[in-house]
Parts: C-alpha cells; sequence; structure tokens
C-alpha cells in the first residue's frame, strides 16, 4: 500500500485522475450556466437591448473551485484512502514482549493486552517463535517461547501485580540465544531497569512501547496535629491537577462507605501534593484506606493501620483531695503521656461507658459501685481494656483480698511494701528485664527507674502466668488477666511519682504503648520485628482492590520492616497479635518519576491505531459539495430569485433535508407525568434493545390485563421508563428486563434509582436466563445485573422463604415461574430476629415492602399478549405449560398486590381465614 | 355525434368565466357611488336649469309664463341638458394581457373587470356603452352588461393587442385599457383618429408588477407570451436598468399622446387595489363630460 503521512492508498494509480482537474477547470470556464426561458410580455421593450460584456457569462471561481473539489473528492475517495493503514511489523528471529506489570500499568492493562494482541497477529503473520514475560512475574526456567497462537490464548491470563519488578536483569541474566525484544513499559522508572535494558539489548534490537500517562501515588495517611495528613505524588509533573481522595471504612452497620471526600490540588509543576482532613475520632478510627477516586491502581489505594487509629482513653481518678497539686495529681503524667497519641475522655463513669471508650484507666480508684463494677466488667468482656494504677486508697483498701475482685488481675495483701525510704531497710527496687511472653519484651529497662512502694500481689497459682513485669527482686510490678475479649491490667505503683520514678521515664510511655493505650509510632523497626509471623488479612491487587487473604501463608516479620512490597510480601493489611500493620505501594517518601529511554532505542505508543477506511467519508463530502453546488448554481443563474424562486428553494431544502427524518417529538414533562399519575401505571426500564423493551410493554400490558380482570387494581397502558431522564417516583413499580449489552446507569440515574428504591419502590430485575443459568452464575445477564447492582441501595438477599407475603398477598402461591420456572428468586432477606410464632403457619416478618426481586424467569414473555390479547409467546408444552403461565400471571397479581398493599397480607387478623385455606 | 354535447361543453366553457367577471364586475361598481350625473348646461332634458331672459330667437311657446306674470319681461326655462353619452371601450385581449406574476391576477382579468365594472357604472348612470369595433355598438340596458361580459371574455391570440379606431362615434368618450408594451404605432393612430372625430377619452396602462420591477438575473431568454419574440441575454441583470428606462418613455410617450390628444392616461398595476384604478377612471370620465 502506497501513503503519504498516516493516509495510505489502496488503488494510488486512480490519484493520477487528479491531474485532469486543471483541464476540467477550462472546460468548465468555459462553459457558461444554462440559460433560463421566462415568459414575459416585457420583452418587446427588451428587443435590441444588447449585454455589456459581449463575452459569455463566465462560471463564477468559487463555483469552479466547488466543482473541482467534489471531482477530486470523488477522485481520491476512490483511490481508497486509509487512514493508519496497518504496516506490518517486519522482523524475524525469535522474539521476547517484555511486560513492566506493575500496578502503575494496572489502569490501562487492556489497552496493553490489546497491543500485545496486535503485536502476537504480527508475529503470528511474520512466522516468529514468541515469549511473553511478565517482569513482575518471571517464569521458573528458561525463557517461554511458544508460537504466537498459543500466547495469544494465554494472553487473559496475565495479570499486573501490584508491586514493581525486583532484580529482573538477574533472569535474563541467565537467558542465551538472540531474539528481539518488545517491552510493553507502564511508564514508571524502577530500581534495575537500566541494567535490565542493557541486558536485553545484548540479545538483540529493544523496541519500547509507553504511552504519556500521569501516574499518581498516594502516600500513607499521618496523623498531626489533630489533622489526618494526606499527600499523594504524581509523574510526570504536569500542570494544575485536581483530583479527590476518598477516605473508606465501614459505617456502624459494617457496610463498607466513602466516610470522607477531600480535593486534592497539584499545583503547576509540584510532583507532590498534600491536603489534611479533619474528622472526628470515632469516623477517623473507622477508615480503613484511602483512594484516590477514579484511579484504579494499587499505588492509589493507601491502607491504613494502627498508625492512624487514634485510641479512646478514659481517665477516671480517685477523689481529687489536693486540689491544684498538679504534679501531685493522680493523672498529670498518664495525661502527658497520652494526649499526642491518644483521644482522652473525661467525665463520669457511666457517662464513659456509654462511650465505649478503647480503654479505661483507673488511678488509684479503689471503691466502685455495684453498677459501675458491672458495666466496667460487660465492657471488659466486650473487649476493652481496663487498666488500674495502685495507690494509697487502694492500698488501704480490702478490695481483691480475701478473694480475686473481677476488675484486679490479682488477689493483692493487705497494705503493700515500702522500700528504700526513711523508715525502711534496703534500697529502692530497679526493674528486672522484661520476660519474653511479656508485651513489654524488648524493651530496655532503665537503671534509674526505681519502685519505692508498691502494692503487693497474693501468691497464688496463677500469679507466675499473669505478671507481665516484675522488679529485680521478683515481686510483680505489672500483671495482667483476660477477661472474655478484654483484659484487666494492674500496675502495683502509682500513675504518679509517688511511689516509683516509671512515671517520669521514657519506658512508662513505651509501656503504654506495648500496652496498646496509647498509639504506637508508625512503623516499627526491623529489631521489633525479628522472629515474628504476620498474617496477610486483606491484601490488594494490581487494580487496587482488596481481597481477602487468609488463606495466604503467614509472612515473617523481618520482610514487613523493610515496607516494601514484593512476590514475597504482597501489599496489604497484616494482623500479628493485637496489632495490624499495612504495607502499601507507596511508602511516605516515595517519589515516582517516569521510565526514561535512550534516545536509541524506538519508542512507540501504546494504542493500537485502528485502519479508518476513508472511502466513503470522501464520497459523502463530495456528494455534499455536489448538493452544495446545486444550490450554488441556482443562485448564480438567477434561479433562486425572480419568478418560481419559491419552488427552486423548496426543492433545494428539500434535497438538503432528505434523509433526516424529524425527530420523534419529545415527551414534555408534564405530559408524562400526567400519563403516569392519572391511573395506576406499571412501568418498565427501557432497556435500549428494541425487542426486549417491546417484549416487556407487552408483558406488562398482558398483566394489566389480568389484573383489571380479577381484582380491583386497574392499571393503565403500562409505560416504558428511560432511567436517565424521566422521573421514576410515579411509578409504583418497575420492571427491568437485563440485556447483556444495555448502558450501564450515569451517577444521577444511580441517585434517582436508590431514591425510587428507598422510598418505597419496587424494581422487578429480570435477566431472563433462567433456562440457562442460576442464580449468581455468570451468564452475560447475570454479569450486567452485578455490574447495573453494584451501585444500587440494595439489601441482603434470600430466595423467597415459604413465608413470605408474596405466597400470600392475593393467590397462595408457592411457585413463582415466569416462561421458566426456575425457584432462583430472591427477594429482601427477613430480618434475623424475625420468629415463627407456635402455631401461626408463618413468620411475622418485616414491614414495607422488599425494594428488589431478582430472578431470571423471564416473567414478561409469559404474561406477553400482543394487540389482540393473544398471548406471544409460548410456555413450556400443552396443559402443563398453560398452568405454568396460569401460575406466572398469579405470581404477577400477587407482586402487583404486594406492591400497592405492603404487608397487608402479613397481620395477623388474616390467620384464620389463610389457616383454613391452608387446610391446617 | 357528440356535437350537441361539444357545443354545449364550449358554451359553458366560454360561460364560466362570465358570471365570475360579472359578479366581480358589479361588485368593484358597487363601491362607487352614483353621483350626478347631470350636463351642467342648458339643453333638452327633464330637470329644471334655469330661467333665462327670453331672447328673439326663442319661440312664444317656450315662454314661461307663470315666471313671466311676475315680472315686466317674458323667461324661459331652460332645461339641464340630459343627453346620454355614447362611451366605447377597448380592452387589449391579446395574449400579453395574460401575464401574471406572484398570486396576482392577470392582467387581462384586472383589465376586463375594470372596463366592464366602468360599464355597468356608466350603463346605471343612463350612459351608452359599447366596444370598439362593429360588434357591439353603444347601447343601454342590462343586456348590453351581458353582452359585453361576453364579448370581453374572449381571449385573442396575438402577442399585442392594438386599439380599432372603427366604430367610434363622433363625440362620444372612450377608454382603451391596456399594457401598451406592444408596438406604440396603432396606439397612436387609433388617439390621433379618435381627436379627429372630436372623441375624449382615458388611456389605462394595466401592468404587472414584475413588468415594473424587472426583478431577473442570470442567463435568460425572455419568451413574449406565444413565444413569437424572444431576446436572449447572459445577464438579465444588466439590463434592469434600461429596460426601466424604456417603459418610462414608453409611459412619458403615452402620457404626451394623452396630453396631445385631450385625453387622460394613468398607469395601474396588478398588485394594487382594483377599486382605486375604478374610482380614478370614473373621475376621469366625469371631467369630459
Amino acid at each position: 500500500m502506497w501513503s503519504i503521512g498516516p493516509i495510505g492508498f489502496a488503488a494510488p494509480w486512480l490519484l493520477l485522475g487528479l491531474i485532469a482537474l486543471p483541464i476540467l477547470w477550462l472546460l468548465l470556464r468555459a462553459v457558461p450556466p444554462a440559460p433560463i426561458r421566462r415568459r414575459f410580455p416585457g420583452v418587446a421593450l427588451l428587443l435590441g437591448l444588447t449585454d455589456d460584456e459581449t463575452q459569455s457569462d463566465r462560471t463564477p471561481w468559487w463555483l469552479l473551485l466547488l466543482r473541482l473539489l467534489a471531482v477530486a473528492a470523488i477522485i481520491v475517495g476512490f483511490a481508497g484512502p486509509v487512514l493508519n493503514p496497518q504496516q506490518a511489523r517486519e522482523g524475524t528471529g525469535d522474539l521476547v514482549i517484555v511486560l513492566d506489570g506493575s500496578w502503575a500499568g494496572a489502569p490501562t492493562w487492556g489497552a496493553k493486552m490489546d497491543r500485545v494482541d496486535t503485536l502476537l497477529t504480527e508475529a503470528a503473520v511474520a512466522n516468529r517463535r514468541v515469549a511473553v514475560v511478565n517482569l513482575t512475574d518471571l517464569p521458573n526456567e528458561a525463557l517461554p517461547f511458544a508460537a504466537p497462537t498459543d500466547w495469544q490464548n494465554r494472553l487473559p491470563n496475565l495479570t499486573p501485580s501490584p508491586w514493581q519488578p525486583t532484580d529482573p536483569a538477574a533472569y535474563f541474566a541467565e537467558q542465551s540465544g538472540s531474539f528481539e525484544t518488545y517491552w510493553i513499559s507502564d511508564g514508571l522508572d524502577y530500581e534495575g531497569r537500566d541494567v535490565l535494558l542493557s541486558a536485553l539489548e545484548g540479545f538483540g534490537e529493544v523496541t519500547a512501547f509507553q504511552s504519556p500517562r500521569q501516574i499518581f501515588g498516594l502516600r500513607p495517611a499521618r496523623f498531626e496535629d489533630g489533622q489526618v495528613k494526606v499527600s499523594a505524588t504524581r509523574t510526570p509533573v504536569g500542570n494544575l491537577t485536581e483530583t479527590t481522595i476518598n477516605a473508606i471504612g465501614f459505617d456502624p452497620a459494617g457496610v463498607e462507605r466513602q466516610l470522607a471526600t477531600v480535593p486534592l490540588i497539584f499545583e503547576p509543576g509540584e510532583a507532590v501534593a498534600e491536603t489534611a482532613m479533619v474528622l472526628p475520632p470515632e469516623l477517623r478510627n473507622r477508615i480503613t484506606r484511602f483512594e484516590i477516586s477514579g484511579a484504579r491502581s494499587a499505588g492509589a489505594v493507601s491502607l491504613t493501620d494502627d498508625a492512624l487509629k487514634r485510641r479512646e482513653v478514659a481517665l477516671i481518678a480517685g477523689r481529687d483531695d489536693r486540689e491544684g497539686l498538679e504534679l501531685l495529681s493522680p493523672l498529670h503524667y498518664l495525661r502527658e503521656a497520652l494526649e499526642p497519641t491518644a483521644d482522652i475522655i473525661d467525665g463520669a463513669l457511666e457517662d464513659i461507658l456509654l462511650a465505649n471508650p478503647d480503654v479505661i484507666i483507673l488511678a488509684d480508684v479503689a471503691i466502685l459501685t455495684d453498677i459501675e463494677a458491672q458495666g466496667i466488667e460487660d465492657w471488659v468482656d466486650n473487649g476493652g481494656m481496663l487498666l488500674r494504677f495502685a495507690g494509697p486508697r487502694l492500698a488501704a483498701s480490702d478490695l481483691g483480698r480475701a478473694e480475686e475482685d473481677p476488675l484486679l488481675p490479682v488477689r493483692l495483701r493487705s497494705g503493700g511494701r515500702s522500700v528504700g525510704g526513711a523508715m525502711s531497710w534496703g534500697e529502692p527496687k530497679s526493674l528486672a528485664p522484661f520476660a519474653e511472653a511479656s508485651p513489654f519484651f524488648g524493651l530496655p529497662v532503665p537503671d534509674d527507674v526505681t519502685v519505692t512502694s508498691q502494692v503487693m500481689a497474693q501468691p497464688d497459682p496463677t500469679l507466675a502466668d499473669r505478671v507481665i513485669a516484675q522488679l529485680a527482686d521478683g515481686t510483680p510490678l505489672v500483671t495482667r488477666k483476660v477477661m472474655g475479649e478484654g483484659q484487666v491490667v494492674l500496675v502495683h505503683v502509682t500513675a504518679n511519682a509517688e511511689w516509683s520514678t516509671l512515671p517520669l521515664s521514657g519506658l512508662f510511655v513505651q509501656m503504654l504503648e506495648r500496652l496498646a493505650v496509647s498509639t504506637r509510632p508508625v512503623t516499627p523497626d526491623t529489631a521489633e520485628l525479628e522472629g515474628t509471623t504476620w498474617l496477610p488479612n486483606r491484601v490488594l491487587d494490581a487494580y487496587g482492590r482488596l481481597t481477602d487473604g487468609t488463606d495466604l501463608p503467614g509472612i515473617d516479620g523481618t520482610l514487613l520492616a523493610e515496607g516494601t512490597p514484593g512476590p514475597d510480601v504482597p501489599p496489604g493489611l497484616y494482623a500479628g497479635g493485637d496489632r495490624q500493620l499495612a504495607i502499601n505501594v507507596i511508602g511516605k517518601d516515595t517519589m515516582l518519576s517516569t521510565a526514561q529511554w535512550p534516545a536509541r532505542i524506538t519508542v512507540e505508543g501504546m494504542a493500537v491505531t485502528r485502519e479508518t477506511a476513508l472511502k466513503g467519508w470522501l464520497l459523502s463530502a463530495a456528494l455534499m459539495m455536489l448538493l452544495m453546488d446545486v444550490i450554488a448554481s441556482l443562485a448564480v443563474g438567477g434561479r433562486l430569485r425572480g419568478p418560481r424562486a419559491d419552488v427552486a428553494v423548496a426543492v433545494a431544502l428539500a434535497i438538503v433535508l432528505f434523509g433526516q427524518p424529524a425527530q420523534a417529538q419529545e415527551r414534555t414533562a408534564d405530559d408524562f407525568a400526567l400519563q403516569a399519575t392519572t391511573e395506576v401505571v406499571l412501568g418498565h426500564i427501557l432497556t435500549g434493545d428494541r425487542e426486549t423493551d417491546e417484549v416487556a410493554a407487552a408483558g406488562l400490558t398482558g398483566i394489566s390485563q389480568t389484573l383489571f380482570r380479577r381484582t380491583a387494581i386497574e392499571p393503565a397502558t403500562p409505560m416504558g421508563v428511560n432511567i436517565e431522564t424521566d422521573e421514576l417516583a410515579f411509578f409504583p413499580f418497575l420492571y427491568w428486563p437485563i440485556t447483556a449489552e444495555q448502558q450501564l446507569p450515569s451517577r444521577e440515574a444511580y441517585g434517582k434509582l436508590n431514591r425510587y428504591l428507598r422510598s418505597g419502590g419496587m424494581i422487578m430485575f429480570d435477566t431472563r436466563d433462567a433456562d440457562t443459568a442460576r442464580f449468581g452464575s455468570g451468564s452475560p445477564e447475570g454479569r450486567m445485573l452485578q455490574a447495573i447492582a453494584r451501585s444500587l441501595d440494595i439489601p441482603p438477599l434470600e430466595p423467597i422463604p415459604s413465608d413470605h407475603v408474596l405466597t400470600r398477598t392475593f393467590y397462595l402461591l408457592q411457585d413463582f415461574p415466569g416462561r421458566y420456572a426456575s425457584r432462583d428468586v430472591w427477594v429482601e432477606a427477613a430480618p434475623p430476629d424475625a420468629e415463627q410464632i407456635e402455631g401461626m403457619p408463618f413468620r411475622n416478618l418485616n414491614d414495607g415492602v422488599t425494594p428488589v426481586i431478582i430472578g431470571g424467569n423471564d416473567w414478561a414473555r409469559a404474561w406477553a399478549v400482543n394487540d389482540n390479547g393473544q398471548r406471544m409467546f409460548p410456555v413450556g408444552r400443552g396443559m402443563a405449560g398453560e398452568r405454568q403461565r396460569e401460575i406466572a400471571l398469579r405470581f404477577g397479581v400477587n407482586v402487583i398486590m404486594h406492591v400497592l398493599t405492603g404487608n397487608y397480607k402479613s397481620d395477623q387478623v388474616h390467620v384464620p381465614d389463610l389457616l383454613d385455606r391452608l387446610g391446617q | 355525434m357528440t356535437e350537441p354535447l361539444a357545443l354545449r361543453s364550449q358554451a359553458e366553457t366560454l360561460a364560466a368565466p362570465l358570471p365570475a367577471l360579472l359578479a366581480e364586475a358589479e361588485h368593484l361598481a358597487s363601491t362607487v357611488l352614483l353621483g350626478d350625473h347631470g350636463r351642467r348646461r342648458a339643453g333638452t332634458g327633464d330637470t329644471f336649469w334655469q330661467y333665462r331672459p327670453a331672447q328673439p330667437h326663442d319661440e312664444a311657446r317656450s315662454i314661461d309664463w307663470r315666471r313671466s306674470a311676475r315680472s315686466d319681461s317674458n323667461f324661459v326655462q331652460d332645461k339641464e341638458w340630459q343627453i346620454a353619452q355614447s362611451i366605447i371601450l377597448w380592452v387589449d385581449q391579446a395574449a400579453s394581457m395574460s401575464f401574471a406574476s406572484d398570486n396576482h391576477p392577470t392582467k387581462g382579468t384586472r383589465a376586463r373587470t375594470l372596463a366592464l365594472a366602468l360599464a355597468i357604472l356608466l350603463i346605471r348612470g343612463g350612459e351608452r356603452v359599447g366596444l370598439t369595433g362593429v360588434r357591439l355598438p353603444p347601447r343601454r340596458g342590462e343586456v348590453q352588461i351581458m353582452r359585453m361580459a361576453e364579448l370581453l371574455s374572449e381571449d385573442h391570440q396575438t402577442d399585442y393587442g392594438a386599439p380599432e379606431a372603427q366604430g367610434m362615434l363622433a363625440h362620444s368618450r372612450a377608454l382603451f385599457v391596456s399594457d401598451f408594451l406592444g408596438d406604440i404605432g396603432p396606439v397612436e393612430d387609433a388617439l390621433l383618429r379618435a381627436a379627429d372625430r372630436d372623441v375624449r377619452g382615458t388611456l389605462l396602462q394595466v401592468l404587472d408588477p414584475q413588468e415594473e420591477a424587472f426583478p431577473f438575473d442570470g442567463r435568460t431568454i425572455f419568451q413574449s407570451m406565444t413565444g413569437a419574440l424572444q431576446h436572449e441575454t447572459l445577464k438579465a441583470g444588466d439590463l434592469k436598468q434600461r429596460y426601466l428606462d424604456r417603459l418610462a418613455q414608453r409611459k412619458d410617450r403615452l402620457a404626451h399622446l394623452a396630453r396631445i390628444t385631450g385625453w387622460q392616461f394613468s398607469t395601474h398595476h396588478t398588485g394594487e387595489s382594483a377599486t382605486n384604478a375604478l374610482l380614478w377612471l370614473y373621475g376621469a370620465m366625469e371631467r369630459h363630460a
């Protein structure tokens, strides 16, 4: 194919015809426009008048140009021009297609696969062996050379990984032979890429494929000055860009929601942007991850771990009788230690318990009322942590003397002891190193921490297990017991510096951290993680989706310490003991940089240019120009003026307008509203597929007629509803046949649908595939339904239980067939506390109407009648089929009854009649 | 075998425009009020005009004795001269009159309507009205109107019409209605001969608005209504000014002719109201009376 620039010609010789254009010009110039004959009585006066210009009137130059252009367009058009003609890629020998396969390429993975597919097709034409290598998932042994068609079949198995390639050059160092390389780049630079490039160049020519695209990376959020700071980086650095960051977490009902949204603005030329969120602690602690909205890659997701969580700590001291002595206040040091990292709650104990804090600290509180004690006990059982400090009051009280107090980990001996004071023997005691089982294990014990007074634990068989810190002489300093899901910890000294110097030391803060009283500093270091095993809880894939990771093996803590994800450490949320650690793709200082290629490497775009035949366009352009020529000739020849010009204009207009059918008259919103609300009208969602819409309309007509004949409901003609433009609120019931090809609703339409569902409307989704597919299986319609329902506010579902009100709103039914008789028909699940009362045939179920009925029984076809009132589609065979149709109609009646009367038939008043009918 | 039928059909075709023409003309005539129709001078008639002193040549029986008895001299009673006038109409029925543009009536229709309406008015005023030539000499009465309508409904196949000077009674009045676009010679001839016989009258030129505006452009072949005459031009737009000049010359010539022969001349366009033209015609006839 011969080509000029991006345009190739199938029959270039025809272009020689363009040479004839100048000749045509001369010819056209020579021929004057044809005369008009006019009857005109005044001709007698004209006789003898001669024209001023004896030369014949020439066609104006622009009209000539127009005609020449039209002719040229025809010539070029027939020469078969093709935009972006596909040039077969030349080359021989083996070919290796290298994919970066990192998270950065995930958003455009489909385009990459298209590109690879094209390359493979070309390779197949050139009869080359091909190996496709994903750098993030390197093959185990030699390059897997295979026929291109084999690879085409395997392409869907290639997936990007949520990390960057790690040392890919090492793999290629082991390979031998010579091959050409096509490198499909993700556009992001990473360590070892240059080495890999030179290694690959050793084997043969390298061509790179990279599309310029901005890549965003979201850095982990951090807590600073009462705000959550979120920052993101980008490459290449470009103009002003505005994105939004979504904070996502679980709402109190356990449903994942977008909890907060904040705009993030990249200033022009800035690679990093930062923004802050101010959130109430309740909301902040619910956040599980941040996302750059709209960016589908693991780099745009940042999981949060304990680092962001601020624990709520309630501080309660015994009676504060020494007013104003701040440093002696039992809570002063706790407050100082906790304030930077935790949210402190003050107040009365009953109020605090209602707030459900993470930790309650009782500093030298001995006496609790029974109600308070019971409340705390329940709270600890549910996972609360009670931290108590000893003190003079506790020592003086009889608490936990004779028997173990539920809110104390150990029994206490009366009085306690004092050492190293003026009136006592011995030195003040220092701390012993922490035992391995202790949560404080590994914390350095400073020498200057001494204890002068403490309360003593009563020796007990369980005591040894409960001690987590002891003094050098072996007396317990901190004891702990597990209670329900929570724990009770007692520090045997005061929370102020009266009995020990512990609150003055850094160890105090560290111990509070270890006890998860206060929030831990950001990342644990290697030493801390050494020897620990962490279990992946949730892991990220390259597209930024969270998946369950509990089936993955545990990971050594040292690997986590590096904080960079890789094949061994997929990014995600790891749990170890009571702590959670997030491994994110983007670290807190990560800078992204665009992959640069040396000048010797050919870099091609990622877009697969499609061949576009221009012939049709050119010929239509020629036609349009000839049409314009018609009008222009009329104008030049004086036929657009003078007598009968109106005819000429009308004809010209008719030609111009020919083929443009008048748009169907738009329904005005008022007409629509009137039509929909004057009577009960059933609606069906217009899918855009004509046949489906017609069947849906016919089906609703059929059920409307049935309702009219058999019940008090007298619906008008059903209406098609366009969810994008029409108001839904007028319809009590919408039938939505799902087709595999239909468009997903827009955001506004989803808003409308959700409003409709929440305000009592019902949508009946019909995938119409129950003959071939079961509910939830992967039929195209089923997948489409999943895609549509993803953004809909649909409650938990269950198959229609046998006592659902739908089974008795008008007819007593237990089957819900349409054209197919599948039992897979799902409705809103009954509340979990619905119980069947003895002697009742059905449970007392929820109020209201199920917002959705989901099934695939193709009800509309079973109901459908044509204009003559005849059934349009056969159902089943013979009488059994007619019975099935009857049941289908009865189900339809029940559904509409359910929609219009709600749970009326759930009322107990109907029980005797129903029991009678059911023969019980 | 179809002769009677064919004859009937032709007759009906022929008569078809008559009622319409008549109705239209009647309608038009009804808009003009019949005014005083006396000759405003003494003569034979029924109406009293004036008393004048008897002259020697007056016969004795003409003296009005009742008036004379009231004074010393004799008086004669003069009657107002009420002799009926003969009015001869010529309406151009040539092909050029059948031209019409846009939604205007053809020039011929307008000319016939005007002429017939005037005839109705005059006949009701007691005058005798006829056509030039010998086919319809001036007479009075409603029947004359019918005949006139019948004759006016005919179409001639010539391109341009020429007035007939025949059958013009001396001292009568005349009305020539035409577009006067054809050869001016016969018109001039007819006018001069009419002037010779002391026939005074009115020239009414009926033109289509398009003939005044000449809204043509481009390469055009202009043809007369029968196609006998044709003129080709490459740029009709260029001819406009010269055509208009010629048309103005023609009007000047007609006006000049009218002036020297004592006739009235006016131009009427089919785009305008016919009533105006009728009023003008009526007034012009009055002036000559």
